[in-house]
């Protein structure tokens, strides 16, 4: 089974919620891997601290326009989606940063004048947590604006087919990084606080999952701030609170030294192993038990 | 010479447009004879990559030289491929930056002088 978490708004708790589940889990018989997709912020491995021994390049093939073959006729130019190839006069012009790699350009040229060479935007790093995670995080170069790509490339890094429960870290937000992090999991555990802006960012990261049609719940974060405005929109909308972590200085404080919330707070490995147990019934698959 | 003059409404003496990949028009004006068109920029709705889009038709049009308020760096590596000279200015109408243009008085810019919007 594949879990998403995800939020809308950002600095709600969700890689707190995203590895507390996963090193509960892990402490059971279940096979336990984690994905951070937060390919510009990808800081889970702060409490997963897994041994990184793996190490993989993200490329992307752009094309290459060999000027002594190219006639200028533009048919690139036209297939392209994304503006990333122009012509210009006797030139073709490639804007690297545009290019999504799709490879329609080198498919209707007609003079066979365009190549596809690799650009790098990324690296995908990986290995075993101390609690036997199956641990992997994708890092986007700084500057570049093709995030998608990379955590694509990290969902099929390694075929999980006989890992029990794959856990997905989704970066902030319900853009292109988020649906592509979101695509494919069987539930999307939500992450919110009870205030004005976790329900406005929480509406949108909700009607993501609706849109991709994934059953969601939702976790309230720093319960006890805020309103109550969350919870009459989960009631709504039919979205179920599956738990609620109270504001608790002692939480903020060890978070804060880099402690994973089982070491804060040892009680919450029952909370989340309730809580996975209510996350299965809601699945889109049949889950492991 | 061939002049596109970046343009929200498309008047020859309305404020001209200081965007140029997303302007919605240009005033199109050949300085030999001042005759002047306004022709809707295609790419003033791209999804991505404006900046490109709009030099290739500037260049399939013929255009020669632009006047805008600032150019991103897309844009400004399209123009300079293309031949294209770019001038800046602050404000005016069409109709002033024209006279201005011919009267030596706009600054000519090889390098980007806005931020990419690509997200």
């Amino acid at each position: 089974m594949i879990i998403a978490v995800a939020s809308g708004k950002g600095g709600t708790g969700k890689t707190t919620v995203a590895t507390t589940l996963a090193q509960t889990l892990a402490k059971t018989r279940f096979s336990v891997a984690f994905l951070d997709c937060d390919v510009e912020a990808p800081n889970a491995q702060i409490f997963i601290k897994a041994n990184l021994d793996q190490r993989k390049n993200v490329e992307m093939l752009i094309p290459q326009v060999d000027t002594d073959l190219c006639s200028s006729g533009g048919e690139c130019a036209e297939a392209c989606q994304f503006n990333a190839i122009v012509v210009l006069g006797k030139q073709t012009l490639v804007f690297p940063e545009l290019c999504h790699g799709c490879g329609s350009c080198a498919l209707v040229c007609p003079d066979n004048a365009i190549t596809e060479v690799p650009r790098t935007l990324g690296i995908l790093e990986g290995g075993l947590s101390p609690e036997g995670i199956n641990f992997g995080h994708g890092i986007l170069n700084v500057g570049e604006p093709m995030a998608v790509p990379v955590i694509t490339q990290l969902k099929k890094w390694h075929d999980y087919q006989d890992t029990d429960v794959v856990i997905v870290d989704s970066s902030p937000g319900a853009s292109c990084p988020v649906v592509e992090s979101l695509r494919g999991a069987d539930f999307v555990l939500l992450v919110t606080e009870p205030t004005p802006f976790g329900l406005h960012d929480l509406r949108q990261a909700y009607g993501l999952t609706q849109e991709l049609d994934i059953p969601a719940g939702l976790i309230i974060n720093r319960d006890g701030i805020g309103n109550a405005d969350v919870d009459a929109y989960c009631e709504q909308v039919g979205l179920p609170v599956l738990l609620r972590i109270p504001l608790e200085r002692v939480i903020g404080e060890g978070i804060a030294q880099g402690k994973s919330l089982l070491d804060i707070h040892p009680e919450y490995e029952a909370i989340f192993r309730t809580l996975y147990e209510q996350i299965m019934p809601l699945a889109a698959k049949e889950a492991v038990r | 010479m061939k002049l596109a003059i970046s343009s929200n409404d498309g008047k020859f003496n309305s404020p001209f447009s200081a965007r140029f990949a997303r302007c919605e028009t240009f005033i199109f004006v050949d300085t030999k004879t001042d005759a002047w068109e306004a022709r809707t920029n295609p790419a003033a709705a791209a999804r991505g990559g404006a900046g490109a889009q709009v030099v290739q038709f500037l260049a399939s049009e013929g255009v020669e030289a632009t006047i805008s308020g600032r150019y991103g760096p897309t844009a400004m590596t399209a123009l300079t491929a293309a031949g294209i000279k770019a001038f800046i200015a602050e404000s005016g109408t069409p109709s002033e930056l024209l006279h201005k243009l011919m009267g030596d008085e706009l600054e000519q810019v090889t390098s980007a002088t806005g931020e990419s919007l690509h997200q």
